[in-house]
């Protein structure tokens, strides 16, 4: 609610950015990189998704609240994907702390 | 006493014709708008109860074949969540409320207000629509794979009006957030707001983080479901327990959108019907954002039998626990501002009473099952079905009704027969028991929920549970028949009935369209009873 307005100028370079990292993330799917295939393509994506929130939803001039509340989303974001690993991670551990018969995932 | 003149110029009478309310941006309209809808909605959802109670009046599945039984606990399950619980409180008494109770003229966006009632009525379109074009059979929880790649019926036009209406809920939440934020009367500090609020505001943040949680899961479900694309479906390569996960997300966290605004009105009720201060203020506002955000943390005790690792539902079950210790703070408060008052037996009172008994052994019984050991036991049978019901039913509808009992007065400007609403109040208490007590019973004793045939021994407790369902749909009649009788015969009720405290009890009933004359300044602790004096009616 600053009133700040961006220079156009922002705009074309954020979007040159979004389509260098586009094309990046096609290039990297021609590469093997083994276990890195999925983080690489995971940490392009992160960027680009902090890029569109930043500028173009101008969330880097807005208020400290404005700020809070996007944090926040992101915060509860972590606690699905977290807890959720919690199971996924410990599949086939049995509670006295062996490693089980039980069938694991993929 | 002298009796109040009803006040010529008010929101009902501001306008007249049919566009002026389907086009109106004033809350409290909106707020009518959503309580006739959900009105609707809930008869309908009774009407699918009715069904299943008489189907298991007896032994053999010989009423409802046993795939349109299936339906009917489905219906029952999506139209009473989805269009009647999460909607009612917020969306009614909210909506009708919370501006009025902060001092401000409407909520901060009133048309993205009316969007949302209109919102919440495609979705509601889509729903009705693949009830009449022959139901859906899921099961509320439209568990995968059986959703995507088994069920024959009508899962994509659900799921999508369940998507769509969603979004009214998020903007519900948007509205309030920026409301409580923004418009607050000078004065109005955040320590001298009313629990009412508090509670909303918790409930929004719900509404807003988790909702669209639930959707996109939804839409993941339609992908699967219509294009194969493999999300869920371990044959596609998906994995089936992942919807678990992400369903309950929203869907545990939705308890609590249905709750924590029934404890809102208790909070506002016991204070005023105890004549005292809410004992323990700041305890009763933070428990509803440590409910709001604990909520988010229990899900999985939902998927303890589902395969989930040992360890993930140690750390959920612990959690489970722990969210059990916000809702007790209430209790515990709500008794405590009772202590030495002088308790005044009015009809929204005896509502209050029954909510507090019926939500306590909801909420212990769920510990029973937060237990891994006992869970296995008692997964997916009617004790599951019980609690669940203590809670959504004689914990929301009950803090509905009380709410809509206490507030009629100020959104209608007339009272209700005091002694109908008493005996309401009574009946919904015993034929509520009724139906549900029995089905701990049978649960503990084993029989497993939605199936349409039981061995004959659980007959006589299946019985007692139709019976009881009975004096329910008596209970929840009434008020409907005097509610509608005082539009026009009851008593004028004046600005303030109950002697209560708080901004909307300052002005007229029903307010005028911009709800107060001039900005009202706030200069009162909440629930000044001390100095409110001695009791009016
Ligand atoms: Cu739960």
């Amino acid at each position: 609610m600053s009133g700040h307005v961006s220079p156009k100028s922002m705009y074309f370079t954020i979007f040159g950015a979004l389509m260098f990292f586009t094309a990046l993330t096609v290039g990297v799917a021609f590469v093997d990189l083994g276990h890195l295939n999925f983080p690489v393509a995971l940490a392009i994506a992160i960027t680009k998704a902090t890029l569109v929130i930043l500028f173009f939803m101008h969330v880097i001039h807005s208020s400290r609240l404005t700020k809070l509340i996007v944090a926040t989303g992101f915060f509860f974001l972590l606690i699905l994907f977290g807890l959720t690993m919690t199971d996924y991670l410990t599949r086939g551990i049995q509670p006295n702390g062996q490693k089980g018969s039980m069938i694991t995932q993929h | 006493m002298t009796t109040p003149a009803y006040p010529e110029l008010n929101y009902l009478n501001a306008t007249h014709g049919i566009r002026s309310w389907l086009l109106t941006k004033d809350h409290k309209r909106i707020a009518l708008l959503y309580l006739i809808s959900v009105t609707v909605f809930f008869g309908l959802g009774g009407m699918f109860a009715g069904l299943i109670r008489l189907e298991l009046t007896t032994p053999a599945g010989d009423l409802l074949a046993a795939d349109t039984y299936n339906k009917m606990f489905t219906m029952h399950g999506i139209v009473m969540i989805f269009f009647f619980l999460i909607p009612s409180i917020p969306a009614i008494l909210g909506n009708f409320l919370i501006p009025i109770m902060i001092g401000a003229k409407d909520l901060a966006f009133p048309r993205i207000n009316l969007l949302s009632w209109y919102i919440y009525i495609i979705g509601g379109s889509f729903t009705l629509y693949a009830i009449v074009v022959g139901g859906v059979d899921t099961g509320w929880t439209f568990y995968t794979p059986y959703s995507t790649s088994a069920s024959n019926t009508n899962v994509l036009p659900t799921g999508i009006g369940i998507f769509i209406t969603g979004f009214s809920s998020i903007l519900t939440g948007l509205n309030f957030i920026v409301t409580i934020h923004r418009m607050r009367a000078p004065g109005l500090t955040w320590f001298r707001l009313p629990l009412f609020v508090w509670a909303h505001y918790a409930t929004s943040l719900i509404q807003i983080l988790g909702t669209p949680v639930v959707a996109i899961t939804v839409l993941m479900l339609a992908a699967e479901r219509a294009f194969g694309i493999g999300i869920f479906n371990p044959a596609l390569g998906g994995d089936p327990v992942l919807f678990q996960h992400l369903f309950w997300f929203y869907s545990h966290p939705a308890v609590y959108i249905m709750i924590l605004p029934a404890m809102g009105v208790i909070s506002e009720l016991v204070a005023c019907f105890s004549r005292k201060p809410i004992f323990g203020y700041s305890f009763v506002a933070f428990s509803s954002l440590a409910i709001a955000v604990f909520g988010f943390l229990v899900w999985a005790h939902h998927m303890f039998v589902a395969g989930i690792s040992p360890y993930a539902a140690m750390v959920f079950s612990f959690l489970s626990f722990a969210v059990a210790i916000p809702s007790a703070v209430k209790t515990f408060n709500w008794a405590a501002t009772m202590y030495k008052g002088a308790i005044w037996l009015a009809s929204p009172m005896i509502f209050v009473f029954g909510f507090l008994g019926l939500f306590t052994i909801g909420g212990l019984t769920g510990l029973f099952l937060a237990s891994l050991g006992t869970d296995i036991h008692i997964h997916d049978t009617y004790f599951v079905v019980a609690h669940f019901h203590y809670i959504m039913v004689g914990g929301a509808i009950m803090g509905y009704l009380a709410g809509i009992h206490f507030y009629w007065p100020k959104i209608t400007g007339r009272m209700y027969p005091e002694a109908w609403a008493k005996f309401s109040a009574l009946a919904v208490f015993v034929g509520f028991n009724l139906t549900f007590f029995p089905q701990f019973i049978l649960g503990y004793m084993g029989m497993p929920r939605r199936y349409h045939t039981y061995p004959p021994e659980f007959q006589v407790l299946n019985v007692l549970s139709s019976a009881g369902a009975t004096i329910l749909a008596v209970g929840y009649s009434i008020p409907l028949i005097y509610l509608l009788w005082s539009l026009k015969y009851g008593k004028v009720a004046g600005n303030n009935p109950w002697g209560a405290t708080g901004l909307e009890w300052k002005t007229q009933s029903p307010p005028l369209t911009e709800n107060f004359t001039e900005t009202p300044i706030v200069t009162e602790e909440p629930y000044d009873y001390a100095r409110q004096g001695a009791h009016v009616g």
